[in-house]
């Protein structure tokens, strides 16, 4: 097991040098510069060369990355934009996107097993179809548009702000009025990060727990004269978990991608605004920062998704 | 004095709704078995042998299956009308029933100690500890070694033969009266068929209990049952104690299947099959079922469905010509 461990620990650093290698020559090769988008088109060539010796934009790609990955640990890179340290400007913001999308999670888990069990168990029946119709919906509808849609019904309805992470003015506030605020305010983006994770989870459980209860155990299980509810959540549901349990790290490229859309519709003070903004004004050193602390969330992710695989399956525990 | 029946299987039908039509698995099945006596159900797949043991546990998946005529007596009462809380009181406990597949009959995720605990658990009223004593004990009985170690292994972690020993163990934990055993050893090698077998056979007598034996393999059939019922397409063609059917069978179909078993003292080039085909069950001739195959077919047996005749004492053929049969 140790042995096992160490292996994939060295896969994983070989993959995230590996990601941040392409997308540091995707994001420098893009279009647009730093310098071009900031300053004005009529200032002097000697400003924008002074610039791009700054920002080392005049050396070979590789010498930039090696530059950059030197920087970010020894802590002296800094934002183009702004001068500030990257590290900073992504400190004071990362804990607000990982509550937003620890919510997002803990929505999906706790609504899309037993929506897709309950789907199993009444399979073609009213009830499934409409889980079947909600789940296509909620795959195909854009999140974007959704969100819009349920911040003014909301807005017109209670009458109350939604975007942001709290209200502005919150001085005569109780403590309890200030949580309150905070929870409504986490309300609509998590539930809207959730949806397209609820949709696939529910549908992956629901075809999971088909499958188990045609197994031979099940039957087993039955003939021993089990009351049908064991059967179902203890014999059927364990093994129907299994590939569920993976599931967890496919969830995360997709919550942080929702998250950059999420936050800049919601002006969620997080990182996925910071690095669309790092994005059209070509602040490299942020966006390729951001990038990676995704990378490692995600790699970080499968890698909690194979430890629980082996937890979860006796099989693979054993070998 | 005459023993009464354990079991008592009257007119059993099931039916399979499909797509492409209905699927007669099981019609108009009967037969007894007696306390402590080995009945073999015979037949090729897809004859309804699975079906009619499956039946009486009423464990026919729903839909598509459903028992659509008969009655069960077990001991008196009648299982098909039991309510569903009442059948999982018999199911493990007073009717257990072991499976084909050793591999994929048991639980991949739970212990095989687990398994069986769970079983004695259920029916019994003892705590834990004693579960676990008489899960210990079970093993042992059924001959895994070490059994005190085996306990906390999981399926995977044995062969195929410890599984359905297991799988045995499990069934016959709550000492059961009647043992459903659905061709037991068919998934296993050949020596540890043998090995299986004779297991059954003596924890059978040890027991007491009243085994159906399903299986394809006429070679088990000898070697263990005490009654023959011989399947095809759904209804019993012959049946009778071992002797006479081995000795005089009554039904060209029964023949068939005996002289399609390979001899190695004989020197022969081919197998003796029987010709055609099994028919589609959704779409069964008429008459005698067995008659688009029969040598013996005479245009009688279109007419309509043979009776059965009873041969001699408990010995019955469903077939007009069984006097001049074989």
């Amino acid at each position: 097991m140790a042995r096992y461990l160490v292996r994939r620990l060295l896969y994983t650093l070989i993959t995230l040098v590996g990601i941040s290698i392409i997308s540091w020559v995707i994001i420098t090769q893009a279009p647009g510069s730093p310098i071009a988008i900031t300053l004005d088109p009529k200032v002097s060539p000697k400003i924008v060369e002074q610039m791009e010796k700054n920002y080392d934009l005049d050396k070979p790609i590789y010498q930039q990355y090696f530059l950059w990955l030197k920087r970010l640990f020894t802590g002296n890179l800094y934002s183009f934009k702004d001068g500030r340290p990257v590290l900073d400007k992504i400190g004071e913001r990362i804990w607000n996107t990982l509550l937003l999308n620890f919510v997002s999670i803990l929505i999906i888990f706790s609504l899309a097993i037993p929506l897709g069990i309950f789907s199993a168990r009444k399979q073609y029946t009213f009830f499934d179809n409409l889980g079947t119709f909600g789940a296509y919906l909620g795959i195909s509808i854009p999140s974007f548009w959704l969100a819009y849609l349920l911040i003014l019904g909301t807005v017109k309805l209670f009458g109350y702000p939604v975007l942001g992470m709290r209200s502005f003015v919150t001085e005569e506030f109780s403590s309890l009025e200030i949580v309150m605020d905070r929870l409504w305010h986490l309300m609509l983006p998590s539930i809207i990060l959730a949806i397209g994770g609820i949709a696939a989870l529910s549908r992956y459980t629901r075809s999971s727990m088909l499958e188990v209860i045609r197994q031979d155990y099940v039957r087993t299980a039955k003939a021993k004269g089990l009351p049908e509810e064991t059967v179902y959540y203890k014999h059927a549901l364990r093994n129907a978990l299994l590939p569920i349990v993976t599931l967890f790290g496919f969830l995360i490229p997709g919550l942080i991608g929702g998250s950059i859309i999420m936050e800049t519709v919601f002006s969620w003070p997080g990182i996925g605004r910071l690095a669309y903004q790092a994005v059209l004004a070509r602040d490299y050193p942020v966006v390729m920062t951001i990038n990676t602390i995704s990378a490692v969330l995600v790699l970080i992710g499968n890698f909690t998704a194979d430890m629980l695989y082996a937890i979860v399956d006796p099989r693979i525990r054993y070998q | 004095m005459i023993k009464k029946p354990l079991l008592e299987i009257r007119s059993l039908t099931t039916h399979f709704l499909t797509e492409d039509g209905v699927v007669r698995a099981v019609e108009d099945v009967s037969f007894d078995i007696f306390p402590g006596e080995i009945v073999s159900l015979v037949g090729e797949s897809g004859c309804g042998k699975s079906v009619t043991g499956l039946s009486i546990l009423k464990l026919i998946p729903s839909p598509p299956g459903q028992i659509v005529n008969g009655e069960v007596f077990f001991e008196g009462r009648n299982l098909l009308a039991l309510e569903e809380r009442e059948m999982e009181r018999v199911r493990g406990n007073e009717i257990s029933m072991i499976f084909q597949e050793p591999m994929t009959s048991l639980n991949p995720v739970f212990t095989i100690g687990n398994q069986i605990m769970e079983a004695i658990e259920l029916h019994q009223k003892i705590d834990k500890k004693e579960a676990r004593q008489r899960a210990i004990e079970m093993l042992d009985r059924v001959r895994i070694p070490s059994p005190e170690v085996r306990i906390d292994s999981y399926p995977h972690q044995l062969s195929g033969g410890m599984r359905q020993r297991a799988m045995i163990a499990m069934a016959l934990s709550c000492q059961p009266r009647l043992l459903i055993a659905d061709e037991p050893t068919t998934a296993l090698d050949v020596t540890i068929q043998a090995q299986v077998l004779r297991l059954l056979k003596e924890i059978q007598r040890e027991m007491g209990m009243a085994v159906i034996l399903i299986t394809h393999d006429l070679g088990v059939v000898a070697e263990i049952a005490d009654r023959v019922a011989v399947m095809y397409a759904g209804r019993i063609v012959e049946s009778g104690p071992i002797e006479s059917i081995f000795g005089q069978m009554r039904h060209p179909y029964t023949r068939g299947l005996l002289e399609s078993i390979p001899q190695l003292e004989e020197k022969k080039k081919r197998l003796n099959a029987i010709p055609g085909q099994v028919p589609n069950p959704t779409d069964l001739p008429a008459g005698c079922k067995f008659h688009p195959r029969c040598s013996l077919r005479i245009d009688e047996c279109q007419k309509g469905e043979p009776p059965l005749f009873q041969v001699q004492g408990n010995h019955y053929s469903r077939c007009l010509r069984w006097k001049e049969c074989c």
